[in-house]
């Protein structure tokens, strides 16, 4: 099991702002294609990943990382903090 | 260093004065404080977002770069996150050197990457809809500097 967080219009789009995936996914890129796969909502999310990034156990990362040992996986638009 | 990720109202010039009292002899003290601004005078609120245990890290990990780039005394940043208005103070960042350009420098890294790389989302609230902040492409560029 993985637990997968969602912040800011992906957490609207999918309307949870986490939960927790039963996965075979080697990478995040395969977590990805799971999701579009399940339902319309995660389709949508996720239909330009140019406008999307991804952390892996808090630490930013690309779309081709490895899933191995991960326990947290975050999805969430380019931040705008300061 | 200290870093703090709140919701509450925090008073810049105090902070300021504190953070000063820390770093006696250090000589230089530089501070930015982020205020709500509000274009278009429609911003009922701004909702700051963030992502609580990566926040810190990343914020962390950011500090812990400019210290080793820069010869500093001290750090502080304050981030706010929660419900916002036009005008409130939303974060501050203050750095301490012996040296005037190392405390300019270490503020603006600091800046830069608190914008594109600490995990805070901002919505606005207008009087004509609400949306999310658009990340610019320019604040990405402002990392190549460094």
């Amino acid at each position: 099991m993985i637990d997968i967080l969602y912040f800011a219009w992906v957490r609207e789009r999918i309307g949870v702002p986490r939960e927790q995936v039963a996965t075979d996914a080697a990478t995040v890129a395969e977590l990805i294609e799971e999701l579009k796969a399940r339902e319309e909502r995660y389709a949508l999310a996720f239909s330009d990943l140019r406008a999307l990034r991804v952390a892996v156990d808090q630490e930013l990362t690309d779309f081709d990382a490895s899933l191995a040992g991960a326990r947290e996986v975050a999805f969430f638009p380019p931040m705008t903090g300061g | 260093m200290t870093v703090r990720i709140q919701t509450e109202v925090f008073d810049a010039g105090a902070e300021l004065n504190a953070f000063t009292d820390t770093v006696a002899g250090a000589g230089a003290v530089v501070s930015f404080t982020g205020v709500v601004r509000d274009v278009d005078g429609g911003l009922v609120a701004m909702e700051i977002e963030h992502y609580p245990g990566m926040t810190e890290k990343a914020i962390a990990a950011i500090v812990s770069e400019a210290q080793s780039r820069w010869d500093l005394a001290g750090a502080l940043v304050i981030h706010r996150h929660g419900r916002l208005t036009a005008g409130d103070q939303i974060m501050m960042v203050a750095t301490a050197s012996r040296h005037r350009v190392d405390a300019f420098q270490a503020a603006e890294f600091l800046m830069d990457y608190l914008k594109s790389r600490a995990p805070f989302w901002k919505k606005e609230m207008t009087q004509s809809g609400d949306g999310w902040v658009e990340a610019r492409d320019e604040d990405e560029a402002a990392l190549d500097r460094w």
